[in-house]
């Protein structure tokens, strides 16, 4: 990129923030519920939970936001993106917490999803990443249901208009078609992004991802989010690939965390997580972390945690 | 019997979920066994053909079933078709065997693999049938999808190479017109281990005999061998030949033939002088042929190294064994297994080479290793997987991204399980990779994804051990904090 490309596109980005901040608040807005038994004020705009096992942290941090029926409807078409790319057992932590995964279904049930559909363009073989994450096992067992995403044919090219870079991009059908989707990434570090959390998962919802690489990573992956923004971000921070990310080499990359983070506001949720993982990791600075700062400009949410309303428990 | 079995070996090639695990009747095949030396498979086919005759002609070979399929196609649609009887043809049969075994010393393993029965059907269930299956398959998974059920994934189908593709139609053509007119004239002329198994047939303790007293000299059984081994006018079979197929008796009226132990021939037969000859001269030949050819017409040309399975330990290695017969291919879950065009050489021409167009092979997968019959990829755990070196890996920073567009990438760190490509600090907060080839086990993650094709794996012609990561930078705190 030259420098007049640069200017350029700054120049683009700005004009969209200021044009777009607005619609994302619309949608903030719609989603808490206009007759709700506690008043909206009371309720956590993210919540940060320690010390306790995944399904536990995800009932007390869903507790400080207001319950899960803040966020989605009975009847609602719901479908649960974890991260499932890597050939890993849950003990190396490349993927999403199958336990975390199983109590969101229970709850989304409870709130009566008329259909859960979970899925993730998986960087490894498919089959071996939904069977050796012990996700495909815990969702069927829970009664949501695996959805593959390993064809071409299960995704649709959409328009992406706030992209910068990423103008359209092929996107799986699950998401296309769903209500209301859940974002369930696991935080870990990245060898490219340093750090992949909320935002990086929606790599995992696109089919032609390579060009990521290609245009610009940290943009593309902001561009990505503004397309159809998740109704909530719960971070799996149970265990954290804390190097060598996002694979792991061995048992020895990844440490113990127990934390969750949740949140609506996915650059919130990204900032919490980020500053949690740099905590762990001092060898990443937290502003090297670009797309977090991409995503702020582009008006998916707010870095500053000071500003909104953040609850920690420690269980 | 015959067509469970052929069931059997066809899935296996075909079966891409994974149904069947171990590929026992694989590993009975003759001709892979002996390029295995497997020695315990070998004695038990060859005593079973020194008791039954042929048998295994007619019930294990996937490519002898698969003929009787055409013959008896050919007999549903000429009710009047007939066979006769024929001369055995000694110097064309133990010619070919000459041939295929002075090619296989001078390196040209490919010719052995065009012809040897069970590699020649296993090729053309991986590259014609089995894309037949998965359409199927993806048919169905549509529909299911149409409905909301997710029991059933669609597959990938492509064309692995077109010369494998091209070599299969044309096998499934000769094979498919010699069966349907000429009966088993494949496997008595040009089929290796007929030849090999004829040799031993002839000496079977059970076999069809003629009862000459109650024989009629009708011809009957004559019109109905399809391996055109009886000689009615002279009650005489010729043992070599015979496939076990037993046609011979049904067709029999007076009941003159039977399937028994042999009556002790009084006086012996005449020594076939010529057949002894040929032997010993195929022998010496076979003894001198040069080594220096071996090397001359095996050298690889392409610059970039081409890269053998883990497992298969050497480019010679796999040469010596292969019969490419494509189980591996078939079974390979990230299309990495591709069928070599000339990577080889010509001598390895249809023996599996690692392409990272469409996959890159899982770190954990060891499948190939698993089910090769021939011993060309031999076993390994998982663990000894993990420390095989097939190839390493090369970066070339002019035309990565990071270096050319200044922007993040790090697909290729990201993808490598072993971290022999991770990623530096650069210019500006960027990232740039480092290689560590040591590290390297040539899985090809970074191959595949890099969007520039600026990392790519080059092969070792002998594998090296991959060397263990040094555990560095442990988290040993257990003490965090929000951080915020």
């Amino acid at each position: 990129m030259d420098r007049r490309d640069f200017l350029k596109t700054l120049a683009a980005a700005g004009a969209l923030v200021t044009v777009k901040s607005s619609g994302m608040m619309d949608v903030m807005a719609s989603t808490v519920p206009s007759t709700g038994a506690a008043p909206a004020a009371d309720n956590a705009d993210l919540a940060a939970v320690m010390n306790g096992e995944p399904a536990a942290m995800l009932e007390a941090a869903m507790k400080e936001l207001g319950g899960i029926s803040r966020f989605i409807k009975k009847g609602d078409k719901i479908v649960i993106k974890p991260n499932i790319g890597w050939d890993r057992t849950p003990e190396l932590a490349g993927n999403t917490n199958p336990d975390l995964i199983v109590a969101l279904i229970k709850m989304c049930q409870d709130a009566g999803a008329a259909e859960i559909k979970v899925f993730d363009h998986t960087c490894d073989n498919w089959t071996r990443c939904y069977d050796h994450s012990g996700i495909e096992a815990a969702v069927k067992k829970a009664g949501a249901t695996m959805v593959y995403a390993h064809e071409q044919s299960s995704y649709e090219r959409v328009d992406i208009p706030k992209g910068v870079s990423l103008k359209n991009a092929q996107v799986h059908k699950a998401i296309i078609e769903c209500d209301k989707w859940i974002n369930v990434p696991v935080l870990k570090n990245h060898g490219g992004a340093l750090m992949t959390c909320a935002m990086k998962n929606h790599m995992g919802i696109v089919w032609d991802r390579r060009t990521f690489h290609s245009r610009g990573l940290h943009q593309c992956i902001a561009d990505i989010c503004t397309y159809k923004p998740a109704v909530l971000h719960i971070v799996d921070a149970y265990r954290t690939v804390a190097t060598n990310g996002p694979q792991g080499r061995s048992a020895s990359d990844v440490v113990l965390t127990k934390a969750l983070f949740a949140s609506p506001d996915i650059v919130a949720v990204d900032t919490a997580a980020g500053k949690f993982f740099t905590g762990i990791n001092k060898s990443i600075k937290f502003e090297d972390i670009e797309h977090i700062p991409d995503g702020q400009k582009l008006g998916l949410g707010t870095m500053d945690l000071e500003s909104i309303n953040v609850k920690r428990v420690r269980l | 019997m015959a067509i469970v079995v052929i069931a059997i070996l066809t899935f296996g090639f075909i079966d891409f979920a994974g149904i069947i695990d171990n590929p026992l009747l694989q590993k009975i095949q003759f001709g892979p066994a002996l390029f295995s030396l497997s020695i315990v498979t070998l004695i038990c086919l060859i005593a079973a053909t020194l008791l039954l005759g042929r048998l295994y002609c007619s019930v294990i070979c996937p490519l002898g079933i698969f003929q009787d399929f055409f013959n008896w196609l050919s007999k549903k649609f000429d009710k009047k078709k007939k066979y006769g009887f024929k001369p055995e043809k000694p110097w064309l049969r133990w010619g070919v065997l000459a041939v295929l075994i002075i090619a296989w010393l001078c390196g040209f393993t490919f010719l052995i693999g065009l012809v040897e029965p069970y590699s020649a059907y296993g090729r053309m269930a991986d590259e014609l049938f089995r894309p037949v299956y998965l359409f199927g398959n993806n048919i169905l998974a549509a529909i299911s999808e149409k409905l909301g059920n997710y029991r059933f994934y669609k597959v990938l189908i492509s064309l692995k190479s077109i010369s494998a593709f091209v070599v299969a139609v044309l096998t499934l053509l000769v094979i498919g017109h010699l069966s349907y007119h000429h009966g088993r004239t494949w496997c008595n002329t040009i089929c290796p281990v007929g030849t090999l198994l004829g040799f031993f047939s002839r000496f079977s303790l059970l076999r069809i005999r003629i009862d000459k007293d109650r024989c009629n000299h009708c011809l009957a059984c004559q019109r109905k061998c399809k391996a055109y081994c009886i000689d009615s006018a002279n009650q005489q079979i010729d043992y070599s030949r015979c496939v076990d197929c037993f046609d011979c008796i049904d067709a029999c009226k007076q009941k003159a033939i039977y399937f028994g132990p042999v009556k002790r021939q009084k006086a012996d037969e005449p020594i076939d002088e010529s057949k002894r000859q040929f032997l010993k001269s195929t022998l010496v030949i076979a003894a001198l042929a040069p080594a220096a050819l071996q090397a001359k017409v095996t050298g690889v040309k392409d610059t970039r190294v081409p890269m053998s399975p883990p497992g298969s330990i050497s480019h010679k290695n796999l040469l010596n064994h292969c019969t490419a017969c494509h189980l591996c291919v078939s079974k390979c879950p990230s299309h990495v297994l591709k069928p070599a065009g000339m990577e080889y050489g010509l001598g390895g021409m249809m023996q599996p080479v690692m392409k990272f167009d469409q996959g890159y092979c899982n770190y954990d997968c060891n499948l190939c290793s698993q089910v090769c019959p021939a011993g060309a990829i031999k076993p390994l755990t998982v663990e000894q997987k993990h420390k095989t070196q097939p190839g390493r890996v090369v970066f070339n920073i002019n035309i990565c991204v990071v270096n050319v567009n200044r922007t993040s990438c790090g697909a290729c760190a990201e993808h490598c399980p072993v971290q022999a490509i991770h990623m530096v600090p650069f210019e500006g907060g960027l990232t740039i990779p480092e290689t560590t080839p040591d590290l390297c086990v040539g899985c090809g993650g970074c191959e595949f994804i890099c969007p520039v094709k600026a990392v790519h794996i080059e092969g070792n012609p002998i594998h090296l051990e991959a060397k263990a990561p040094e555990q560095d930078t442990v988290i040993e705190t257990q003490d965090f904090d929000f951080g915020f």
